[in-house]
């Protein structure tokens, strides 16, 4: 293995089922397509790795406009899930994907238990895919989606089987649109899971006052961006007291500052989503800052910071309030 | 992927150079970006960042591309909310954060006579851009220019302008696809090409007017999009006759035929 896993001195990489990642900000799906749309604004391949937009069996047209709605401090979507297919990634986007030095983590999407099983089957024949992520957990398709995550039994059922299908890692993106999002975390640890992905989008919706119309074709849609950061801090706080396996934080994840907190709370490694697409290149800017931030605090290893939350709150001083 | 327009995409803060108001609560910014107007085309845009500090809208907003004069990029936009109040108050010395150039641009070389720019008021934006390429090729213009009232209308860097407004305070009282079509009857233009950017409801005129008078019509399309460039998969637009079942504004267009897409 060639994985630089140290950064000016500093241990920032880690490993699941022995697979090595060289730092801990990844691309969450959807955010960064196949990888080669932005290429050319970002040095991808600094990254600790790629998570694709979501695959299906077959090519998803995705739901009607409008998709997409800016609400306060964040963004409603709701794509629908509009993806290439699983073939046609293999065909079109697999070989670019393998030529980086970045790990290529397949996020799969399906409608039913069988279809998550072929996709990952298939995938399974090619090189240069690190691992998968199961998305059991999008609000924002009539089929499948979100029903899954929201059954436990359902959410243990596709990780086990889908866990027979692979020694690589597997990684389950639950949804927090659920009442205990730890019971969800435990049941896919129990059924094999690698780790776990803490939180997809929140639903959520926005009204024309004009009209009376809903602004999103679907009513609702999900949630993301730094709206909801406060929310996923705290789904990621309680899967990490429920589970063992490592936890990727994802939640509008803003800057280095974010990304910390994330890892306090119990994340082993942390997702950029909505924020690419404000600012392409802030994963690149939040590793670096990562680094400083340890070489400014003498951390010589990131897995220090993971669940250092000290939860003593009476000791606890509030900075920068005015 | 439109690789030619892509091969040049960049991430940039650019030096404004100007910004002032050029008609009712439209303002013209111009700013610094040789690598942007190295590589841009008529009917392309750059996706903005109006926020500072945190204040402001959270993601970009696309606009067309104006014009451009040598290392200099103008956008010409309505305000119309809180993202475009803050570039309107963009001044000379301040940075402007752009991604571009993004889209496929308009298709010049088609075979026509006369080209006609049609513009319902901010669709004007692309046309000065347009204009000038056109007037490289040495192809004929006629511009058609809508707006609500005198107080809006901008023809700066068009050609041959005539213009409507709703409330008859300039020009032709009436739309600007009523003015459109009466010229059309009135002047023999020989083999003509519409080029269109506007509201939707003109847009649609203007679809149903090309169609009743087997005109080719190419028209650029705003979409509310997250990234610009292809992935967030907001700015789906229904196609009429394709297999795949949406396009993106961002990168399947802005522009697009008439005949491409539903609207």
């Amino acid at each position: 293995m060639t994985t630089v896993s140290m950064a000016n001195g500093i241990k920032t990489s880690f490993t699941i089922r022995g697979v090595e990642f060289k730092n801990r900000v990844f691309v969450a799906s959807g955010t960064f397509g196949y990888g080669d749309e932005i290429c050319e604004l970002v040095d991808v391949n600094q990254l600790g790795g790629i998570f694709t937009k979501s695959l299906s069996w077959k090519p998803r047209c995705g739901n009607p406009p409008q998709r997409i709605i800016e609400t306060a401090s964040g963004m409603l979507n709701s794509i629908g899930l509009a993806n290439i297919g699983v073939q046609t990634f293999i065909e079109q986007k697999l070989p670019y994907l393998r030529t980086l030095s970045t790990r290529i983590l397949v996020n799969i999407a399906a409608s039913s238990i069988k279809e998550f099983c072929d996709v990952l089957s298939v995938l399974e024949e090619q090189k240069g895919i690190a691992g998968y992520e199961i998305n059991v957990s999008c609000p924002n398709v009539k089929e499948g989606g979100m029903s899954f995550g929201t059954d436990c039994k359902m959410t243990a059922e596709i990780t086990s089987q889908l866990r027979t299908l692979t020694t690589k890692p597997l990684i389950i993106k639950l949804t927090p649109n659920v009442t205990h999002i730890s019971e969800f975390a435990r049941a896919a640890e129990s059924a094999g899971a690698d780790a776990i992905s803490v939180i997809n989008t929140l639903i959520g919706m926005a009204v024309d006052i004009k009209t009376h119309k809903p602004k999103l074709s679907t009513v609702t849609g999900g949630l993301s961006g730094p709206a909801i950061k406060p929310i996923a801090l705290a789904k990621v706080y309680e899967v990490a007291k429920a589970v063992k396996i490592p936890i990727f934080g994802i939640g509008g994840i803003a800057g280095t500052e974010d990304a910390i907190e994330f890892l306090l709370v119990g994340a082993t490694a942390v997702q950029i989503g909505t924020m690419n697409f404000v600012d392409p290149a802030i994963s690149i800017k939040i590793i670096d800052g990562l680094e400083n931030y340890a070489r400014e605090n003498k951390i010589s290893n990131i897995s220090t910071l993971v669940g250092a939350l000290d939860a003593d709150v009476k000791f606890s001083v509030l900075q920068s309030w005015l | 992927m439109n690789r030619t327009s892509m091969s040049s995409l960049v991430q940039q803060v650019g030096l404004v150079q100007s910004c002032h108001e050029v008609a009712a609560k439209t303002f013209l910014l111009r700013f610094n970006s040789p690598e942007i107007a190295a590589s841009a085309e008529p009917g392309q845009f750059v996706s903005v960042l109006a926020a500072e500090s945190g204040e402001g809208p959270l993601l970009r907003r696309p606009f067309s591309i104006s014009r451009i004069e040598e290392n200099i990029v103008e956008l010409i936009f309505h305000v119309v909310g809180i993202g475009t109040n803050l570039l309107s108050r963009k001044q000379l010395g301040d940075w402007v954060d752009v991604i571009g150039p993004l889209g496929r641009p308009f298709h010049r070389n088609a075979e026509y006579e006369t080209a006609l720019l049609v513009a319902g008021g901010i669709g004007v934006a692309p046309f000065p851009f347009l204009t000038d390429d056109l007037v490289t090729r040495g192809q004929r213009i006629e511009t058609f220019v809508g707006y609500r009232n005198a107080g809006q209308v901008f023809t700066d860097h068009l050609q041959n302008v005539r213009i409507a407004t709703d409330d008859g305070s300039d020009g032709f009282h009436g739309n600007v696809v009523q003015l459109l079509e009466a010229s059309l009857i009135q002047n023999n233009f020989g083999k003509v090409k519409i080029f269109a950017c506007g509201p939707t409801v003109m847009l649609k005129a203007l679809t149903e007017l090309a169609q009743r008078m087997n005109v080719c019509c190419e028209f650029s399309l705003e979409g509310q999009m997250a990234c610009g460039f292809g992935i967030c998969q907001g700015c789906a637009v229904e196609r009429r006759e394709s297999a795949a079942k949406y396009a993106l504004v961002c990168k399947d267009g802005p522009a697009f035929l008439s005949t491409e897409v539903n609207l």
